[in-house]
This record gives structure tokens, C-alpha cells and sequence, in this order.
């Protein structure tokens, strides 16, 4: 028997209608029961005030500092390497083996878990430069985790510019360097500055690359050499050992619509980096 | 233009070409100090003993991990069972059958739910999977099935937005062309609209799988981590990257080294990955 194919045609409508609802739904929901869970936990004292009894009681305001350190320390060394790379790889080249090289190096880089980066910052800068469990070490080991994000989007932004703009301005007498900085960099600036925001978004949501190289100090960190424990150690600490429902789920909500946030602010950037060029 | 012009011109040029190097770098270091400090172990009790030893007792001597590889393929294999079908029906349904005002307003909404922290979803996991497991299926709750939800759920957004953008590059010529002839929609899906789309389908889920591989801290909250080989779905179980953030505080001497062997093997599994999403995603821009 063959089944009539308009009527095979309806019924997978429905199927991948549902299948899609069911999959936005699941995502929706846990954006809804952290926040409806989180609300009640939240407030101005749990922001700005610090923690007591391991985060049994209290706030969080050491971790919201820590997080908002590693995430602005790790684009100060991230954006000039990052950028920098995205103008080597397509304003002073052309493509070739060793370009190739250094897409395979950021591609390959991109890949590696999280984790791995955990363990090489915790032997690398932790151990054998002596860093300790610091500020320092999670900001360097941050930064690399970061790089691609940065060389991807620079580049991607970095080659929408479109051609006529570098060839007015080199016929008006600018060197390369006076072009890239003056006519490129600034007409790619969103797409720069969305991979910018979605580092971010990637060291505030970072666990296991930060808790073997920052720590998990509960202290307000003052200096590079201090440890310092981010919101999302934090609430990992504070939902595995089981210390307080509560206040992992009012972390969880800071942390959430952080992340939200950045995202929304990057994605605004992008649109408007596509509706300039296109 | 005169000569200094030139020469700072050519200095600039240097220094880009050093901070495009950096990435090469960092790579280079990463791979040499995790094989420096996990390598040696592989020689001293040899690679059998690590990759295939069923033990894993590291303070006595122990080394096997063979119970962890097959934790990490089985959740992975697991994200995929419930996470790929689901997200590819979802990408399909935005890109061939949403309305216009949908997709607008649905893709913005996917790519911000794929910044939320992976400990969310673990967090969740232990809420309110575990105990459901635990009530209705029995076991402990903290198992490959529970893992495998977790990160399934983990991976949907990574998975739709790449699927969505290779369907979305299908030419619309392809789709007119297939309904001309008389077809239905869902054949003209099935038979012309994701076979074009198959190389980026692929990779969506390469990529997919690379996370839900590499995951460690949702993992960790949700698995039970228990030593050895599960059995069946309602087993606990630990992965590779959990083993090593389990232990990694504390563990010292050849404890330690184990703990980047673990790396070491993690490391080539995603290496190995990487260069297949890499191969495919090649092929579809050769197309």
C-alpha cells in the first residue's frame, strides 16, 4: 500500500511543527523557572552585599567583582592580539599556506574544551610561572580561551567593508596602516565590538577553565595576585556542594540575565553591522 | 611618501604578523605542556594500562580509563540520540515552514539561549531531572540517561542555528523547482532541501557533539560519577573531562600525571573531531 504523500505531507507539518515548539519550550522554560525561582532571592542588599557562612547567607557582591575583573582584564590583552590578527589575516595578506596555518592554529584552538584550558592554566601559569590560583592566572588563560571568538568575528566584520572605501582612501594618499585604522576599522567596529561582547558573555559563563586557575576565594579581589571566585564558580560551588537552594538560584538568575544581557547587546551589533553592508 | 612612512609601515606589518602568530603559539604551548605532563605516565606504566585498564584507583596505581571513554562516547552518543533529531525538526520548521515574522523574532531568541552557562543546565539537571529518574525509573537517578537530557537540551541551540544557516543557504531555485514538478512540500524537504543541506547538517552536529564531549561542570553535577562501566541507561557513571576536574585540586605526583593523561586522550578525541567537522565544512564551501 502506498500512502498518499499530501497526507504524509500534513502530517510531518505537524510533527516538525511540535518537535519545534517542544524544543523552544524546553530552552524558554529554563530561562522562565530561573527566573520565577531566582526573583524571590534577588534583591538590592543580595547584590551589593557580601557572602557569610560559605554563601549560606548574604550576597554575592565579591563574585559580581571577580567576574566583571576576569571578563574586562581578558579583553585588554584579547582585543589587540584578536583584532590585530583579523588585520594580519585579511588587510596584509593574501591567502596562502600560512594563512592557512594560522586559520588551522585559531580553528584548532577554538575546539578544545574548556577543561583542557583548566589544565593547561592550572601547570602553566598556576604552577610553573608561580602565579598561584589568581586574578592573573584566569585572565591569561581566559584570554587565549577567547582569541578565536575575537579573530572570527573581526575578520568576519573586517571583510563586509567593502572594497571602495580602501581605494578612496589609498588614492587620497593614506598609507595601509592610515586606511586600516582610520576607514576599516572604524566602518567594522560593530562586528569587532559583538565579538568583543560575546567573550565576555564566554568568561562570565566559564566554569571549569576559571575554577583551576582563579580559584574559588570568597574574598573581594584588590589585586592581580588575589583569587577570586566568579558568579558562575560561585553558583557551581553553591548548587554541587548543596549549601543553599536559595541563593544558587538567585546566583543563577544574576548570572543568566548577565549572559542575556551581553548576548542581546552583541546580537544588536551584528544586526546592525549586516544592515549597513548589505 | 616618504622613507619613515615606509618603515613604520613595515614595523606595523611585523607586528601583525607576530600577534597572528601568537594564536599558533598558544596552541604549541597547550599541546606541549599537557603531553609533557601526561605523556610520561603513558610510557612509565604503558598506554595499555591507561587506555584499556578497567581500574581506576590513581593513589595505588591504577591508572585505567577505559570505563571513562566509554562514559564520555555513551552520554555523547546520548546527547545526540535526544538533542540532534529534535533540533534539526526545529531548524527544518524554521527555515522551510516558519513565517517570515517567526524566524525574525525565533533566531535572535535561539543564538541568546546559547550563551546560557552550561552549570544552569546542570543545575537543573539535578532539580528536576534526577529526581524524576529516580521516582519513576528507579536507579539513583544520576545517570547516562539523565546526562545524556542534560546535555542534549545543552546542545540544542548550537545545533539549530548551524543546521538553520545550511538550510537557509539552500538557493530557493532548488525548492521552486522541486514543487514545479509537482512534489509536496515534504518531499521537496526530504529529497532536495536537506540532502543540499547535509555537509552543514553534519557539522551542526560534529560541533554539537565536540561540546557535549568537552562538557564538564553540568556533567559532573548530573552523573553520579561513578567508576565503573555503566550497564544500563539508569547507571551513573563519569566522563573523562569530569575525572579530571574532579581530582585535579588535590591530586598530586603521578596522581596528577594521570589527570593529564586523561587530557592527553581527551585532547586527540577532539582533535580527531575537529578535523572531520573541519573536512565537511571544507566540502560544503567547495560546493
Amino acid at each position: 500500500m502506498r500512502l498518499n504523500p499530501r497526507w504524509i505531507n500534513k502530517l510531518v507539518t505537524w510533527a516538525l511543527t511540535f518537535q519545534a515548539v517542544l524544543a523552544v519550550g524546553i530552552l524558554v522554560a529554563i530561562i522562565l523557572v530561573i527566573f520565577i525561582k531566582g526573583a524571590p532571592h534577588v534583591s538590592l542588599g543580595f547584590i551589593f552585599s557580601y557572602p557569610e557562612d560559605m554563601g549560606r547567607h548574604g550576597g554575592i557582591f565579591p563574585s559580581i567583582v571577580a567576574t566583571v575583573l576576569l571578563g574586562l582584564l581578558s579583553l585588554v590583552f584579547a582585543t589587540p592580539l584578536g583584532v590585530g590578527t583579523a588585520i594580519f589575516l585579511t588587510e596584509y595578506t593574501k591567502e596562502s599556506t600560512f594563512t592557512r596555518i594560522i586559520r588551522f592554529g585559531v580553528e584548532s584552538l577554538a575546539g578544545i574544551p574548556s577543561i583542557i584550558y583548566g589544565l593547561f592554566g592550572f601547570i602553566f601559569f598556576v604552577i610553573k610561572l608561580g602565579m598561584g590560583w589568581s586574578l592573573l592566572s584566569g585572565t591569561l588563560t581566559i584570554t587565549i580561551m577567547v582569541l578565536p571568538t575575537i579573530i572570527r568575528t573581526s575578520e568576519e566584520a573586517i571583510k563586509a567593508v567593502p572594497n571602495n572605501l580602501r581605494m578612496v582612501s589609498f588614492s587620497l594618499g593614506a598609507t595601509k596602516w592610515e586606511t586600516v585604522t582610520r576607514v576599516v576599522i572604524p566602518s567594522a567596529m560593530p562586528g569587532i565590538l559583538t565579538g568583543i561582547m560575546l567573550s565576555i558573555g564566554r568568561a562570565v559563563s566559564e566554569t571549569a577553565a576559571v575554577i583551576f586557575t582563579m580559584g574559588s576565594s570568597l574574598r573581594l579581589p584588590t589585586s592581580l595576585a588575589d583569587s577570586g571566585r566568579t558568579m558562575a564558580v560561585h553558583f557551581y560551588i553553591l548548587a554541587r556542594e548543596g549549601i543553599s537552594l536559595e541563593k544558587a538560584y538567585g546566583t543563577a538568575l544574576i548570572l543568566v540575565m548577565t549572559i542575556l544581557i551581553i548576548n542581546f547587546v552583541a546580537y544588536y551589533l551584528m544586526n546592525r553591522m549586516v544592515a549597513k553592508y548589505s | 611618501m616618504g622613507k619613515p612612512h615606509s618603515s613604520r609601515e613595515t614595523g606595523i606589518k611585523w607586528l601583525l604578523t607576530l600577534f597572528a602568530l601568537s594564536s599558533l603559539l598558544f596552541l604549541f604551548v597547550i599541546f606541549a605542556f599537557i603531553l609533557a605532563e601526561g605523556l610520561p605516565l603513558f610510557v612509565k606504566v604503558g598506554p595499555g594500562h591507561i587506555i584499556f585498564g578497567m581500574k581506576w584507583a590513581p593513589t595505588k596505581g591504577h591508572f585505567g580509563i577505559f570505563p571513562m571513554i566509554v562514559s564520555s562516547f555513551m552520554v555523547t552518543f546520548g546527547a545526540l540520540v535526544f538533542g540532534a533529531s529534535l533540533a534539526l525538526a526545529c531548524a527544518t520548521y524554521l527555515s522551510e515552514y516558519a513565517g517570515r515574522k517567526t524566524k525574525l523574532f525565533l533566531k535572535p531568541a535561539l543564538e541568546l539561549l546559547a550563551g546560557i552557562p552550561s552549570v544552569v543546565y546542570g543545575f537543573l539537571g539535578v532539580v528536576y531531572i534526577v529526581p524524576l529518574i529516580r521516582e519513576y525509573l528507579g536507579g539513583p537517578g544520576f545517570s547516562i540517561l539523565s546526562t545524556s537530557l542534560v546535555l542534549g537540551i545543552m546542545i540544542l541551540p548550537t545545533i539549530i542555528s548551524i543546521s538553520f544557516d545550511a538550510l537557509m543557504s539552500v538557493p530557493a531555485g532548488y525548492r521552486e523547482g522541486s514543487l514545479a514538478m509537482g512534489a509536496t512540500k515534504w518531499q521537496t524537504v526530504y529529497r532536495v532541501v536537506l540532502p543540499a543541506a547535509r555537509s552543514g547538517i553534519l557539522a551542526s552536529f560534529i560541533l554539537g557533539m565536540g561540546r557535549a564531549i568537552g562538557e564538564t561542570m553540568a556533567v559532573i553535577m548530573v552523573a553520579g560519577n561513578a567508576l565503573k562501566i555503566p550497564t544500563s541507561l539508569l547507571d551513573p557513571l563519569r566522563t573523562l573531562t569530569s575525572n579530571i576536574a574532579l581530582e585535579l585540586a588535590y591530586a598530586t605526583g603521578d596522581h596528577r600525571s594521570a589527570l593529564f593523561s586523561t587530557g592527553v586522550v581527551l585532547l586527540v578525541i577532539i582533535m580527531f573531531l575537529n578535523l572531520v567537522a573541519n573536512f565537511w565544512v571544507k566540502k560544503r564551501t567547495a560546493r
